[in-house]
């Protein structure tokens, strides 16, 4: 068994890798996400070989072309004499690497057929590319979300700790209210009223503000709690006494103290939200195709003969459990640091 | 006596709030049902002023609060410009199927947790603990929407289990006990998806109230007394850790509830989920407010039911 801090500190590396990959989604994915090739729709993943039919063995990997069945328009076999060798830092489809610089190599390829490792959905569009990109909108998502969650929960929180009074009362009776209510039939309610047919971009901002506003209270109740036992310090006092004003005594001796809550309820917001607009997407109330995100690729699985035949469309929901592991992992550290923290002072 | 009453005055001005709530945001919103007809040229804007005036949409906000009030005292919750019926009854139905999916698994999830929960505390550190800690942490890993789908791909590739709604096409013909039958099987998928996806949060906080409890002075020297190991945890140890669980119970309907909402539109299940999703995209309002509303009253009442069993389990709170 790790210490603690040894095991926070493999847990972060854990998430910056796999942030890094989908951050960089444009250089890891083959194609672009929204490319289609309408004569290869549903052609499921192209295994990765090393080793061909008469036994032969080669350095380089590669897939076997696939082409449909005789008399069928969705079944594929694997071309045996066809080889696809895989190659590394291809050049292909030109995207923006981290949304800025323009570039065309990608970290692998093919040649001249199209490699499709996870196969590809309804379109032809190439599903490993598209979880990848799905990945860039559905992560941000999430942390945009959570962001504005803590944003709001600190402002509020600590204004209605520290201050007290009626503006602690209202703050909290409100917070209150928004517990109470089942926050996804909240977040449907609040999506009712918006727009629904409008582009990714602004779509996108919907979600990412309609989920963080609403998730408010919770942050707010906790900061509250700290704020509310840091105005008694001792140092507090002091600059109290000192006539220091009431912005410059939430700013550099309340907010500092509240970061260790703040950072715990990141790690358990951000898998909470990007699981909201999951749902949203998937639900066709959130980012609308042909933009790619980790709800509108499953949403296909809601038609019975995908869900009978193209087992790989479920490859998305797949894409999100390391994700999830990391944030829960680091949420239990951060909590048992927090509670070990509580038992020494 | 004042404990109840306190919190079930807490529950109704809860619930007035959500519902001044709810029609602050219905004013925020840009458009509404009949926008669309207003690009239809054979629709008049006199017969769309006239349907506003009708549905009184037109009116400030206040205005519709007390409309809505008074229909909401007649049994009528507003109306459906959709189905242009009164929503209360809509609703109720739907209601009804979430209901029964909501408490079905809510029981069963604390009927395995419980258990779970204890026996792993029982046996804190040895393998049976670890199988059922080892067992939640993955389970908590793989999210709600994951769990549904697979286990719905997992019941139509084996063709056991029935995928779809509630009951079977020509149900109302059968007998009456092949009629409960056939429900029955409709249940299994969506309460399976549900009671999975709640379990590892119950068995987490089972099994730390009771280990907590277990560490207890009282519980010790009961050992000491030679006070059997069964009775030990069910009537001291759990009793103990009875506070924080009856709470939970109270959360746990509301993250049922939420949860089901998600995988009622997976499993096609006819309850208020597909019936709001539907509501939303054709942006009639008087459904989705009160489809928030009454899941907030469930959510409401299931904290009461827990402050009742509270005050039921916890003699402090009745002495207070």
């Amino acid at each position: 068994m790790k210490s603690a801090p040894q095991r926070q500190r493999v847990i972060v590396t854990l998430l910056v890798l796999l942030h890094g990959i989908v951050l960089v989604g444009g250089f890891v994915a083959p194609y672009d996400p929204v490319r289609q090739d309408r004569d290869r729709p549903y052609a499921p993943p192209a295994g990765i070989h090393f080793a061909d039919g008469q036994g032969k063995f080669h350095l380089r990997p590669f897939v076997y072309a696939q082409r449909l069945r005789e008399g069928s328009f969705d079944q594929y076999e694997d071309d045996h004499s066809k080889l696809i060798p895989l190659k590394f830092f291809v050049s292909g489809a030109s995207y923006r690497l981290l949304g800025v610089i323009p570039a065309k190599v990608h970290l692998f390829g093919a040649d001249e057929e199209t490699a499709n490792l996870l196969g590809t959905d309804g379109y032809g569009r190439d599903l490993f590319s598209r979880i990848i990109h799905g990945g860039q909108i559905s992560l941000f998502a999430g942390l945009l979300a959570a962001g504005v969650s803590l944003l709001v929960g600190t402002i509020v929180g600590s204004a209605s700790g520290y201050l007290g009074g009626w503006t602690d009362s209202i703050a909290m009776r409100l917070a209150e209210l928004c517990l109470a209510l089942p926050w996804l039939y909240l977040l449907f309610g609040v999506r009712a009223f918006l727009p629904l047919l409008v582009s990714p971009v602004k779509a996108f901002l919907i979600v990412v503000t309609t989920i963080g506003v609403l998730g408010w209270a919770r942050p707010a109740r906790l900061v509250r709690g700290v704020a509310l036992s840091a105005k008694e310090r001792d140092f507090v006092r002091a600059a109290q006494g000192f006539g220091a004003s009431n912005s410059y005594i939430l700013r550099r001796h309340i907010l500092p103290q509240t970061k260790s809550v703040i950072l715990t309820q990141a790690a358990i917001l951000i898998p909470q939200y990007i699981l909201a607009e999951v749902t949203l997407s998937f639900l066709g109330l959130g980012i609308p195709e042909p933009a790619p995100s980790w709800g509108n690729l499953l949403s296909s699985l809601q038609q019975y003969s995908v869900l009978s035949s193209y087992w790989w469309m479920y490859l998305p929901a797949m894409a999100m459990v390391p994700f999830f592991f990391g944030y829960l992992a680091l949420s239990s550290t951060l909590q048992e640091g927090r509670r070990a923290a509580k038992i020494d002072s | 006596m004042r404990y109840l009453l306190r919190r079930f005055l807490h529950a109704a001005i809860l619930l007035a709030g959500a519902s001044v709530l709810a029609f602050l945001f219905t004013s925020l919103a840009p458009g509404n049902y009949f926008d669309e007809m207003r690009l239809n040229p054979q629709i008049s804007s006199e017969t769309l002023r006239a349907l506003k005036a009708h549905y009184d949409i037109d009116k400030p906000l206040a205005v519709r609060y007390a409309v809505w009030l008074k229909s909401l005292a007649n049994g009528e919750m507003g109306y459906s410009f959709a189905y242009n019926a009164p929503v209360e009854p809509l609703l109720l139905v739907r209601a009804r199927n979430t209901l029964l999916l909501t408490i079905t698994s809510t029981l069963l999830a604390w009927f395995i947790a419980l258990p779970l929960g204890v026996w792993s505390a029982q046996y804190s550190g040895r393998w049976v603990d670890r199988v059922v800690t080892g067992a939640s942490a993955l389970l908590l890993v793989i999210p709600d929407i994951a769990l549904g789908l697979g286990l719905l791909i997992f019941a139509v590739r084996t063709r056991w289990l029935p995928t779809g709604g509630m009951v079977s096409v020509g149900s109302e013909a059968m007998p009456f006990a092949a009629q409960w039958w056939d429900l029955l099987r409709h249940m299994i998928l969506p309460v399976a998806i549900l009671v999975l996806g709640a379990q590892p949060v119950l068995v987490r906080h089972v099994r730390s109230a009771v280990a907590e409890a277990l560490e207890e002075g009282f519980v010790r020297a009961a050992a000491a007394h030679g006070i059997p190991r069964r009775r030990l945890l069910w009537r001291y140890a759990l009793r103990a850790a009875a506070n924080p669980l009856i709470s939970l119970f109270g959360f746990s309907i509301g993250v049922l509830l939420s949860g089901s909402l998600l995988v009622e539109v997976i499993t096609s299940w006819p309850g208020l989920g597909p019936f709001l999703l539907e509501a939303i995209l054709a942006r009639d309002l008087y459904v989705v407010i009160g489809g928030v509303l009454l899941s907030t009253v469930f959510l409401v009442g299931g904290n009461f039911i827990a402050d009742v069993l509270l005050f039921w389990a916890d003699p402090r709170i009745r002495t207070e």
